[in-house]
């Protein structure tokens, strides 16, 4: 089976990508599966569903996304895999713009959009740093200009990925998303695999449920920010 | 520059050299939140001095920052040389909406200027579409598209990855939130053009040439009109951008001097083609295809009397133009107006 992670900004055409690419690959819808991983709510599974993909959501709630899909994917790889799909797509939402849920080996697909403001590639973090294909939408409906910029701000961040645009409506550019996607590598687990980059640090008193406001609470892992008044 | 010469330059040379030849090499380091880094010593050295935390939480060390910042260079120390040049661009026909074929092929050349006509939903932008993903014979036409005279591998469409054609559509805004000179001015530094100031002052002149509302260097890109945002666009594409294939669908009625925006925009060098429904336009161009239920039915050329028809045709588009104004401003129309 084939695997690959997709991940990128809230409502930055995740779904919409990753469906057009599913037309354009040629290969049979009930063979493909997708594993969404979300934080709080999801829409997106209907919209799976309604193309007779065969999708499993999962909500990492209080949980970092990113700790939720390294303690997940082993099992939804396995999943897949006695699923009989050829394809196994995991998209995930990266909130603290440090996400990256990508694994050494496996195709990494970073979608970003071209609306979010040039400068937006350059502060994206790891998840764009280290993905194989940044997949660029909406660039329909900026200038050319904006689109160069945008490539070039990407280019700055990530010197050997892929840039493909791909309209999330239309679907042009989703086909040579697609060729590329066929070029990802074979798995049949994920067991002693390794992450590309280290999951946020966490494990301070406020991640075991500490609400109040006071450096006499503050356990564990924690950083401060400098303060100076002239 | 091959990359073994950029790896020697970022052992031996300090970083104010390396700053000297390669501005953009400043952005590396704000990409990195290194903001203080030292320029008088070598970047090995100089991140001997960096503050680990920062760097450790872009996961990166020492070692990797160093590999990263050659790939940096490589990726941006030659850009301006890779403008993708072309010769010419062949469509091979494929089908119409019913399966039947269209056209066998036609070939354009650097220089040309090709309009697109045919009914609403005829498939005009179809075929811009087709040009640019160079079709081969995977999209709902069965075209495919030849770039001189071969097909394009895999491999070459990422090497230009997005540097062969330039998009200017009716649907396209500007949203970056800066005056029109920040904005050339932005553009002009990603492309790594030499003469930059030149360039942009020769843009913003373009622009306003083809726009009869004018616009000011520090007028906010984001706050132009239709017309102007055009106008902005096309001496964009004339004068900043490299690629050597515009494709243009419906900028008509934005209030421009389209002729002179086409005359501009093919006197680059670039193969120009122009879906469009405007009789002014259709026949500003060498020639034109003709679309008719999604498949290319023939390609005509301009003649010479057709070219002479153009002065005429001008004139009653500065007559519709005038009516459009007066009713835009409470006027009233009356048939003297209708009058040259
Ligand atoms: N040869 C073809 N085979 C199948 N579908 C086609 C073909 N050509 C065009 N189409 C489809 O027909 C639809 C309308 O085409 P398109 O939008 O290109 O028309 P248009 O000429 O640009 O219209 P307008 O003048 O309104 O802009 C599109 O969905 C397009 O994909
Ligand atoms: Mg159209």
């Amino acid at each position: 089976m084939k695997l690959i992670t997709f991940s990128g900004p809230p409502s930055s055409g995740k779904t919409s990508v990753i469906l057009q690419s599913i037309d354009a690959l040629e290969v049979p819808v009930t063979e493909i599966g997708v594993v969404k991983f979300d934080c709080l709510t999801s829409f997106d599974q209907g919209r799976y569903q309604s193309k007779g993909v065969k999708v499993v959501t999962g909500f990492s709630g209080k949980l970092c996304p990113d700790h939720f899909f390294v303690s997940n994917i082993e099992a939804a790889v396995e999943w897949g895999v006695k699923s009989g799909f050829k394809i196994l797509i995991t998209e995930s939402a990266g909130l603290c713009n440090r996400c990256s849920p990508y694994i050494q080996g496996i195709l990494s697909v970073c979608v970003i959009d071209n609306l979010a403001g040039v400068n937006t590639p350059r502060k994206i973090g790891p998840m764009l740093k280290m993905a194989d294909i940044v997949v660029v939408t909406r660039g329909d409906v900026v200038s050319q200009a904006e689109r160069e910029v945008f490539a070039f701000n990407i280019r700055q961040v990530n010197t050997g990925a892929r840039i493909i645009f791909v309209n999330g409506i239309t679907g042009q550019g989703a086909l040579l998303l697609a060729k590329n996607l066929w070029h990802a590598k074979e798995v049949d687990g994920l067991h002693e695999q390794r992450l590309r980059f280290t999951t946020p640090a966490a494990v301070c008193s406020y991640c075991t449920g500490e609400m109040r406001i006071g450096s006499e609470y503050q356990l564990g892992t924690m950083k401060k920010m400098e303060f100076k008044t002239d | 520059m091959s990359r073994r010469n950029f790896l020697e330059i970022a052992v031996s040379q300090p970083l104010s050299q390396i700053r000297a030849e390669f501005p953009v090499c400043e952005d590396f380091f704000l990409n990195l939140r290194i903001e203080n880094i030292d320029w008088s010593l070598t970047l090995l050295n100089a991140l001997d001095k960096v503050d680990k935390e920062v760097i450790n939480e872009f996961g990166l060390d020492r070692e990797m920052i160093f590999r990263e910042f050659v790939a940096f260079l490589d990726a941006f120390g030659h850009v301006s040389a890779t403008a993708a040049e072309i010769k010419s661009l062949t469509v091979i026909g494929g089908h119409d909406k019913s399966g039947n074929a269209e056209i066998d092929s036609f070939c354009v050349a650097v220089g040309e200027i090709i309009c697109i006509v045919g009914p609403t939903g005829a498939g005009k932008s179809r075929l811009l579409g087709d040009i640019e993903c160079l079709a081969d014979g995977d999209t709902p036409t069965g075209r495919r598209i030849l770039i001189d005279g071969e097909m394009v591998s895999d491999q070459r469409r990422f090497d230009m990855e997005g540097k062969l054609v330039a998009q200017l559509s009716q649907n396209m805004n500007f949203v970056m939130d800066l005056t029109v000179e920040e904005f050339l001015r932005m553009h002009a530094g990603s492309r790594f053009i030499d003469d930059a100031e030149d360039s942009i002052k020769r843009c913003f002149e373009c622009a306003n040439q083809l726009t009869g509302e004018k616009f000011m260097m520090d007028t906010r890109v984001t706050q132009l009109s239709g017309g102007q945002s055009r106008a902005l666009m096309i001496a964009d594409t004339a004068c900043m951008s490299s690629s050597p294939i515009v494709l243009i669908d419906e900028i008509e009625n934005a209030g421009i001097d389209r002729r002179q925006a086409i005359r501009l925009l093919a006197r680059k060098e670039k193969i120009v083609f122009v879906s469009t429904h405007d009789p002014l336009l259709a026949l500003s161009g060498d020639r034109r295809i003709v679309i008719k239920n999604g498949g290319v039915v023939s390609v005509i050329e301009t003649s010479e009397s057709e070219k002479r028809c153009l002065d005429e045709i001008e004139k009653l588009d500065t007559t519709l133009f005038r009516l459009r104004s007066c009713l835009r401003n409470g006027g009233i129309i009356d048939m003297d107006m209708l009058k040259g």
